[in-house]
This record gives C-alpha cells, structure tokens and sequence, in this order.
C-alpha cells in the first residue's frame, strides 16, 4: 500500500507535472474550457427556446420526452460518433467532436427543466401579472423565469455535471480531454502505469467535485430573493418522474 | 489513430451480417452488467433508504455521499478504484465496472425511494395505524406500493443512466455493446459501421428497458390511471 | 343611466374554442361611475369570464365594451389593463419581490419615480390596513389574509378608477373574510371606486353591492338591480331559488335599524313628576317605565314601583337586548328573539333613539 501512495506521490513530484506542456495546469484548464464552452453554448440555445415554448404552452410532449432521449444516448458513444464524423471532415479532433457532443449531452436537461420551471408557475401569479398590465415579454422574463429560476438552475446544474464528467472521455479520442487524457493513456499502458491511473482519476474527482461546488456558490448569488433554492440532493434528480 | 479514409463507407451492413453472434454475446453481455448493477444497487438503497427513514438524520450524510458519488465520472471511478482491485483479472475488472455502476445509481434511487414514502399522505397512514396495521406491516403493504409510481421512475432514470455507462466499462475491457464503439475507433482505420451499430443498439437496449418498466410500473399500479381517467 | 357609464357591455359574448355551449351570450350591461356592481350565479353562468372580458385577460368573441366612453380594444391591452385594478383569489403575489415592491408593481410600469412610487406605497399599506412593518418582506411570510390585503393595495396603486375583483375574500377563513368584507365596503365607499365584484355568495354580493346582476349558465342576466329590490321582487323562479331561503331576512339585514319605526316609546327623564309618568305609561299602555338622564338610557323599571317616589331614587335595571344605531332590522329580529324580549332599545353610543317591538318590525316588512 505504501508502495503505492509513493508511486503517486513521485508522480506528482515529477519535474514539468504541474506546469509542462502536458502538466496538470494546462490539462485542467483545457477541461474546464471543455465544459464550460458546450454550457455557454447549450445555455444560449436551450434556455430561450424552452422558456418561450413553455409561456405559449407547445409542444408539451416533446419537451418532456426530450430529456429521457436524450438519457438513453450514451455520452461515450456520441463523443466517439462526432470524432468519426469529424474525423472525416478532416477536422482537429481535440476540440470539435467533444464541443458538439457536449453541447448536445447539456441540451436537454436544461430544456426540460426550463420548460418545466415555467410550466408550473402559480397561473394565479401569471395572471396577476397580466392583470396588473405587463407585456406578455415582460411576463415570461420578469415574472415567470425568476419564479421559475430555482428548477432552471437545477437543469443546468444536471447538464453542467453530466458535462463535466463525459469531458475525460474525449481522451479517447485524441490527446485533448483535459485531465482525463492521464486515465485513459494509464489505462491503455497497463498495470504499470497505475500511479497515473490514480492521480488523474483524483484531479478529476476534485476538480468536478469542485467545479459542483462553485456552481452551488454560484446558484445562490444568482437566485432572486424570496425564492426558495431546491435542496441539493433534490437537484440531481429534478429533471422530470416521467 | 489516423484519419479515416473516405473510402471506408460509412455503414456496412455486410459487417452486421458477419457478426450477429459477437453482437449479441455483447448485447447479453451488456444486460448482464446493467442487471448486476441495477440489482444490487437496489438492494443498497433500499437498505439505506430504509435507514434514512427510520432514523431521518442519516439521510442528508446518506444522500451527500451518494451525491459525491454520482458527481464524480464513471471514469475516475474506475481509475480510483483499478489500482487496488487490478485490471489484470476478469473478475478484477468486472468489480472494478460495477462498484462504479452500483454507485452511480444510488443517489437516484436512495432519493425516489425516500421521497415517494414520505410523499405518501398523511391521512393514509393514519387510517392505516388507526385500523391496527403495525408499523413494518404498513410500510410494506401501504406505503411502498403507493410510493411505487415515483420508485419506478427513480429506477426507469437508473437503468436508462447505466446502460449509457456500461459503454465506458469498455476502457476496462467490458463494455458490452460498448465494446464496438471502442473497437470502431481503436482499429488503425476508424470503422464507422461497428461505432454506430454499438450506439444504435445501446439506445435500442435502454428504450426496451425503459419501456418494459414502465409497463411493469403501470400493471403494479393500476389505480393511478384510473383515477386520472375519470 | 342619467349621465354616461364607467363600464359598458353590449351585446357581448364568448364561445371558447371547441365548447358545445357559448359562456357568455350576448350580455348586456352598464356601471355607472363609483358603482359597485356583483356579479353571481352558479357555477358555469360566466360570471368570471365576463369580468376577466372587461380588462381583456380573455377576449370578447363579439360584442363592445367600453371603459370611461373608451372601447376596450382600441388601446393595447397591457395599456388598458394598467389603468384597471385586478385583484383575483389566489392573488398571486410575485414571490421574489417584497410587498413594497409589489404593491409598486403598476407604478413601476407607468414610470413614477422612485419617491413618488414610494409615498404612494406607504399611503396604501395604511388604507388597507397593513403594518408598514410588512413591506419589506416576502409574500410567502405572510398569512392569507395579509396577502389579499397587499393584493388590493396592488390593484389600487395607480389610482385607477377601476375595479375588478374575482372571488376576492373566497380563499380566507369566514372570520377574516367578514372583515376583509367590511373594511372593503368602506373603502370603496369612501374612495368612490367603480367596483366589478364577482361571488357566487350571495349572501356577500347582497352586503356588498349597490347592484346586483344575477346570471344564468350560459351568462344570460336575469336581474339587474339593488339587493333589496331583487329581495323584494324577484325576476322569475331562477332567481328566487337562487337568492335561497329566507329572502325575507336577508332583505331585513338590509334595512337600517333607524328607518323602521322607531316610537319614542313610555320614557321618561328622572326628573319628571311621577303623577306625569304614570300617565305615560297609560297612554302607552305598558305596565312599565324607561328612565331617561338628559338623553342617555339607564334602563326601565317596574311600573308599581312609581308612585309617590322621586324618579332618581328608583334603580333601573337594564333592557334585554340593546342594539346599536347602525344594525340592520335582521339583528333586531335576532336579538329579540333570542332574548326572549319584547322590546328593542336603540342607542347611539348611550344616547336614547327610540323603541322597537315585534309589531313594529312587522309593520317595516309589509311596507
């Protein structure tokens, strides 16, 4: 056991681990771009689209059954299918096959869930603001979206961990996935490269742990006031009983 | 790995046609591991939901290490875990990909069971107590069948969820259909037909899963229909 | 209508896409300015739907409407809406915003500045009754009540000439919603609002509204007028079954206590000569006697006792039953009946006004 926790301790401590070319510091920014673009992306499509289809009341299957499609799709699998389609674009295949294939990953929790949010607001509240003379924009973003704000953070929180943990897999298809590059190279070298194994599958952990963390910090600045935030259990699993 | 050459055509049904058995070795295979997983993580959570219920201030230390769990991917899972079990052995490696898979499904599953027995109405359990049912007894016989419907779609979640990541056991060696997707990319010319035919069928594998639970989720509740019918 | 209505409806109806039955048929109706009109029926008569045509929440399938000689749907409807007051059951507070806020809703829309929007604010947290102590906080820290009140204030906060209120008061306690009731008819009152009520109580339409306009399914008026009128005289067998039972009494809980008639009954004050009082007593033949102290009541004593003994020196014993100057003749008939009197005092805060008895409650009823 000693043995071992040595073996990964000199791993860490090895000149150029932390800062070099293929160092924890690059490797980890690189992953924390790999999640964060596809959010920003997903974010931007999902959100507005979802909030607005919910307000005018369509496509009410869809949006629920968008979400459990898009949970039988394998993560794993439709990264390695958008390294094929890209590999014979011809393209990098550090960047584009993982940005399309988390970017698709992210859509549908944060729609079911934005279309969920809006969906069960008070009708008593919706129509009280109608009543009092807002516009019908200014009733979907100024009233509906902040009461709906704690189930919308909650589908992004769901996309934003999803996202995070399919970025190590993009390894598998090229030198990019960001820490996870450590664990499926250790993988494929064998049983000696088990310090390795152990140390990024650890940086991963505590960085996605991390990242969680923050977005938890992040949820309760952005939460309006006098809006209940959902208990962080209850968040995991919000999108949708079906 | 290099780039795939254009001449390598995108599906090749002859392929299929060569390799029906390898497929379904690898769709049994892929059963056998979502099963395994699916069972006994059920039986964990309901051990711990049970728990959790009975003396309700273990649920949040339960629910935040199953949360830990589920935060951290699949992959490191595996990782953290290989070094001790080794990759070596088949055994190794299957316990390495189910620890993983286990884990990964308790939060849901600890979370639907719990909240579905505590969402069960008050009044019910005290008509239940006031006509003499015991504890255990109304637990079993009331409270978790009408805690059902919300369970059933805790498990649908779980299993959709575990064959997505039976997939990734194929880095270990597994994988199930998984492990044509690996093998597509992995060959020195990339061939798309295993890729997507691995995929394909993951999806088709879950939709049945799905679909039969909910079947089964209707047939053991039947007064939920009814009562939304009328 | 001698001079032009605050709200008219001509000939309006609606048919909601896919119903067999239309909800309103062809209505027609006027409230005049500082009115305040119910509107009821039972279930499905449109009562609602025709309240919610009024600000356009749900549009008008034909038919006018007009609002202050103004057609409805001439202007946009978030603008027509901002100058009418909507207060609904659930209220619908805007939970992410504090009372202050909400209460400045409309304000905030028409661009008041923030001084402006604030006096107002705290005017209005005083007219209704609230502790300024609430604005600063969230509508879920607030009990049921409390949050109706805000609801009013809200709808009250530009100053509209308006009202429209759906079942306001129906999801309270029947204690708060007495008096959530009460201090509203004073505030319309006194604020000379044009106020379109909707209940299906119709015991709150009768206290509440100057009019009533009772409505059939389908949202066909049967009647159009003052409470008392429609009590008196109802339209057709519809209303009647609908006003329920007892619309005797209730029409009494309508008449003041002070226009029946009220006699000067056997009082006298305690200086009057016993010779004279007895003769008073005579006229009236009652074998007893109220004392009266420069206009203020002490009560009545028995008339055996008056003779040769001063007045003031006899100890008067106090009426059965006492009624105020504002009760209505129902609580009247209620009071002597459960008090087992004969006679009812009427009293302006200690001060004499006059006599009731059975017969003259009667005499009020068949006028």
């Amino acid at each position: 056991m000693s043995g071992f926790l040595s073996e990964v301790a000199e791993w860490f401590s090895e000149p150029g681990r932390w800062t070099g070319a293929d160092g924890i510091f690059p490797r980890t920014l690189e992953h924390l771009w790999l999640a964060t673009l596809p959010m920003i992306i997903a974010v931007a499509v999902a959100l507005p689209a979802a909030v607005w289809l919910a307000h005018k009341r369509r496509a009410e299957f869809a949006a629920n059954a968008i979400v459990n499609v898009g949970r039988a799709v394998p993560s794993f699998g439709l990264l390695i299918l958008a390294g094929v389609f890209f590999a014979r674009a011809g393209v990098d295949l550090r960047f584009w096959p993982a940005v399309v294939a988390l970017v698709a990953l992210a859509i549908p929790p944060i729609f079911t869930n934005a279309y969920t949010a809006i969906v069960t607001v008070p009708p008593a509240t919706v129509e009280a603001a109608r009543g009092l003379g807002y516009k019908e924009d200014e009733v979907l973003w100024g009233i509906e979206v902040p009461v709906g704000a704690p189930v919308i953070l909650a589908g992004i929180r769901i996309s934003w961990i999803q996202v995070l943990a399919t970025v190590p897999l993009a390894a598998v298809l090229s030198s990019g996935g960001g820490l996870g590059q450590y664990v499926v190279r250790g993988f494929a070298q064998g049983p000696g490269a088990r310090a390795e194994i152990f140390a990024g599958a650890l940086l991963i952990a505590l960085l996605t742990l991390g990242a969680d963390r923050l977005y938890s910090v992040a949820e309760r600045a952005v939460l309006p006031a006098g809006v209940s935030r959902l208990a962080s259990e209850d968040v995991k699993a919000v999108a949708s009983a079906s | 790995m290099t780039l795939a050459q254009q001449t390598v055509p995108l599906f090749d049904w002859g392929w299929v046609g060569r390799n029906l058995d390898t497929i379904w070795d690898r769709t049994l295979e892929h059963l056998s591991l979502t099963g395994a997983a699916l069972l006994v993580g059920m039986a964990i959570s309901v051990a711990l939901a049970a728990l959790s219920l009975w003396r309700p201030s273990t649920y949040q230390p339960i629910a935040g290490a199953a949360g830990i769990i589920y935060t951290i991917p699949s992959l490191a899972v595996f990782a953290l875990i290989a070094p001790f079990v080794g990759i070596g052995t088949a055994t190794g490696r299957f316990i390495i990909a189910q620890v993983a898979l286990i884990g990964y499904t308790l939060l849901i599953l600890i979370r639907n069971i719990v909240t579905g027995i505590r969402s069960v109405p008050p009044e019910t359990r005290e008509a239940a107590l006031g006509m003499g049912y015991r504890d255990r007894e109304r637990l079993v016989r009331i409270e978790f069948p009408l805690a059902l419907p919300v369970i059933i779609a805790g498990l649908r979640i779980a299993t959709v969820t575990v064959v997505g990541l039976v997939t990734v056991t194929s880095l270990l060696g597994l994988g199930g259909l998984g492990f044509f997707i690996l093998d597509g990319l992995r060959r020195s010319v990339i061939f798309p037909t295993e890729i997507i035919v691995g995929v394909i069928l993951s999806v088709a594998l879950a939709a049945v899963l799905d679909l039969s639970l909910l079947v089964l989720g209707r047939a053991l509740t039947p007064w939920v229909r009814r009562g939304a019918a009328r | 209508m001698a001079e032009d209505p605050m709200i008219s409806l001509e000939n309006v109806s609606k048919i909601f896409p896919g119903a067999a039955q239309p909800a309103v048929t062809d209505l027609s109706l006027e409230v005049g300015r500082g009115e305040f009109v119910t509107l009821v029926g039972p279930s499905g008569c449109g009562k609602t739907t025709t309240l919610k045509m009024i600000n356009r929440i749900i549009e008008p399938t034909s038919g006018r409407i007009s609002i202050d000689g103004r057609d409805a749907m001439a202007a946009p409807a978030h603008e027509l809406r901002r100058s009418i007051g909507y207060v609904i059951q659930q209220v619908g507070l805007f939970p992410h915003r504090t009372i202050a806020q909400n209460v400045g809703t409309v304000p905030s829309l028409l661009g008041w500045e923030q001084d402006r929007i604030e006096a107002r604010v705290a005017e209005l947290v005083e007219i209704v009754g609230l502790d300024p102590v609430m604005l600063s906080r969230y509508p879920s820290e607030l009990s049921g009540g409390q949050q109706q009140r805000v609801g009013v204030a809200r709808a009250l906060a530009a100053d509209p000439p308006v009202l429209l209120m759906d079942e306001p008061f129906g999801a309270v306690d029947p204690i708060v919603r007495k008096r959530l009731q009460d201090e509203f008819r004073d505030l319309q009152q006194r604020l000379g609002k044009t106020v379109v009520f909707v209940t299906h109580d119709v015991d709150e339409a009768i206290f509440l509204g100057n009019r009533m306009a009772i409505l059939n399914i389908g949202g066909i008026l049967e009647q159009f007028d003052a409470p008392e009128t429609i009590l008196a005289e109802p339209a057709n067998e519809f209303v009647e079954s609908f006003l329920g039972g007892e619309r005797g009494l209730k029409r009494l809980g309508l008449l003041p206590v002070t226009g029946a008639a009220v006699e000067r009954g056997p009082f006298v004050d305690v200086t009057e000569d016993p010779d004279q009082a007895k003769r008073v007593m005579e006229d009236h033949d009652v074998d007893w006697l109220g004392l009266l102290d420069q206009g203020r009541l002490l009560g009545w004593v028995d008339g055996s006792l008056v003779d040769r003994i001063p007045l003031s020196e006899l100890e008067p014993r106090p009426f059965l039953v006492t009624l105020n100057s504002d009760s209505t003749l129902r609580s009247a008939l209620d009071a002597v009946v459960t008090g087992h009197a004969r006679v009812a005092v009427v009293v302006d805060d200690g001060a004499y006004l006059g006599m009731l008895d059975l017969e003259a409650i009667a005499e009020e009823i068949t006028e």
